[in-house]
């Protein structure tokens, strides 16, 4: 029996054409939603103009960004209110949620005794929850911020408990057999192992704290002792200024893109480089 | 003769109330020894090793582990059938964790981490990831981070199962090289007789329902051997007869599934 041994020495022809598609699709995953988006505001806009809709009862998106100009100083008082409000419940939800996690995944028994104040303050709607918080806490920040709260930990909290939970049962043996301390077993195995879960918990964390934000605004915007962004949607609707609400109404939204913005970001940077659900495929 | 390094004295290991995985286990095991475990899933091999590494406590019976005075550092290894690396870190990383969890600095490490990748062929793989090896690439730098602590004993689950005959063939050369040069006594788990045949000084053939030890095999062939051992006719001879053996233990109603 003979055998051939292929080498090759020259340069295979490089595919072109597989490049520039990749350049292409590249390009059109940015380009796409933009267009898009412009292409619904434009239509918006003339629609608007086009049924000569009235602007207290639709504005166009237009007079909305003239009322963000003109209101602008007032609304961003608000803004800052709200963004304070929301960024605060959800790192306080993150310091709660990974301690209290962490003492779970360590002792089934604290799991057992604590699990469900947990379940009980995540299943009570926050809504019904808040007139009470309201009537006992003096501050009404600090009112807002337990209720803002009370949404955004259970996430974290249960994200934190499985992943802790999710570690390889070989990987446990080997730490065992390496007789590791339990700093060790959870800064180099438990911790690592949990990150997935929590940072996909920490994603749902940063709109369920907005949410919160806003929904218990809502409660105590009726009494009218604060001005976050809802309490100020609440009180343009009383006075029936649309365009304004509809102004208010755009930095909620643009304060939660960008929450989830920030929140996947920070979930590419810590698992891009090994985990499943943030590596880009070839296709 | 000396005293084993290894001695096992009717450990016993049950599951519950009416599973007995290991059933009256006696068995001394010299220091050099290359020892397969071989036999049909079910027989008691993975939990009798996982026993001797302390992973998991015996229910009855005692296993002694001759320690020299003043081995402070880990001396017994274990590679798992999955190569069972973080995902989160690099292979240097991996392989260094041992060493890490004994408190070794980074910089103290990294000449005895280096070395072992390079026994393994892996110096240039260090800053990757484990997802982008290959699976006998993973496979090696597990052996590699079984090594770095330099141990006395390693213990090998089914480590190359899940390997094509290539890579595997080639691994075998290469853990009984890594035996010879830093004078290991191997416990290796397989279903697989040529492996056990071509890898072993000595082969435990077990049984199931209860797990037992069914035939205690010495080698007569010289160890190690080379690749051209593996087609001869003394090869196929004691495969042959070390398969009749094994099917011996097994139960007519194995033979269906």
């Amino acid at each position: 029996m003979s055998t051939t041994l292929i080498t090759e020495d020259t340069d295979a022809p490089i595919n072109t054409e597989q490049q520039s598609r990749e350049k292409r699709d590249r390009l059109l995953s940015w380009l796409m939603p933009i267009v898009m988006l412009g292409a619904a505001i434009g239509y918006w806009e003339w629609a608007v103009w086009y049924f000569e809709v009235p602007h207290y009862l639709i504005p166009a998106p237009s007079r909305i960004g003239q009322t963000l100009i003109t209101d602008g100083p007032s609304l961003m008082v608000s803004a800052w209110f709200t963004v304070k409000l929301t960024l605060l419940s959800l790192l306080l939800a993150v310091v709660g949620g990974v301690a209290l996690g962490a003492l779970f995944a360590l002792s089934r028994t604290v799991e057992m005794s604590l699990f469900p104040f947990a379940v009980i303050l995540q299943v009570t709607p926050v809504v019904a929850i808040a007139p009470l918080i309201l009537i006992y806490v003096h501050s009404t920040f600090a009112a807002l911020l337990i209720c803002a709260w009370i949404v955004a930990f259970f996430p974290i909290l249960s994200g934190t408990v499985i992943g802790l939970r999710s570690a390889d049962h070989n990987l446990r043996d080997l730490f065992t057999l390496y007789r590791a301390t339990p700093w060790q077993r959870l800064r180099f195995l438990l911790a690592p192992s949990a990150l997935p879960q929590f940072m996909s918990a920490l994603k749902v964390a940063g709109g369920l704290a907005l949410i919160g934000a806003v929904v218990a605004e809502f409660v105590a915007g009726a009494a009218g002792q604060n001005t976050g962004l809802a309490s100020r949607i609440i009180e343009s609707s009383f006075r029936s200024e649309i365009p304004r609400m509809f102004a208010a109404l755009v930095l909620v939204s643009l304060l939660g893109i960008v929450i989830f913005l920030l929140t996947s970001w920070a979930s590419r940077r810590v698992l891009g480089h090994w985990h499943e659900s943030e590596l880009r495929r070839e296709h | 003769m000396s005293t084993p390094i290894i001695r096992m004295d009717r450990v016993t290991r049950r599951f519950g109330k009416d599973v007995l995985a290991v059933d009256n286990m006696s068995m001394d095991i010299e220091a050099g020894e290359f020892i397969s475990f071989l036999g049909p899933s079910g027989c008691g091999k993975s939990t009798a090793l996982k026993m001797i590494a302390g992973l998991l406590p015996v229910s009855a019976g005692t296993i002694d582990i001759e320690r020299p005075s003043g081995a402070s550092e880990q001396d017994l290894a274990f590679v798992f059938q999955e190569p069972t690396l973080m995902p989160w870190a690099t292979v240097f990383d991996n392989v260094y964790l041992p060493l890490r969890l004994a408190g070794v600095k980074r910089a103290e490490a990294m000449p005895r981490v280096m070395a072992i990748l390079a026994e393994v062929g892996l110096t240039k793989f260090a800053k990757t990831y484990p997802r982008a090896l290959s699976g006998g690439m993973k496979m090696r730098v597990s052996i590699a981070r079984a090594m770095v602590t330099h141990p006395r004993i390693l213990l090998m689950d089914e480590p190359f199962a899940a390997l094509d005959e290539m890579t595997r063939s080639k691994l075998n050369n290469d853990v009984v090289r890594l035996a010879k040069e830093h004078g290991l006594t191997v416990i290796f788990v397989t279903h697989s007789v040529f492996e056990a045949v071509y890898l072993s000084s000595r082969i435990i053939v077990m049984a199931a329902r209860p797990g037992r030890v069914a035939a205690d095999i010495p080698m007569q062939t010289p160890w190690p051997r080379d690749e051209s051992w593996r087609t001869s006719v003394e090869f196929s001879a004691v495969a042959q007869s070390v398969s009749e053996t094994l099917k011996g233990t097994l139960h007519v109603d194995d033979l269906d599934h």
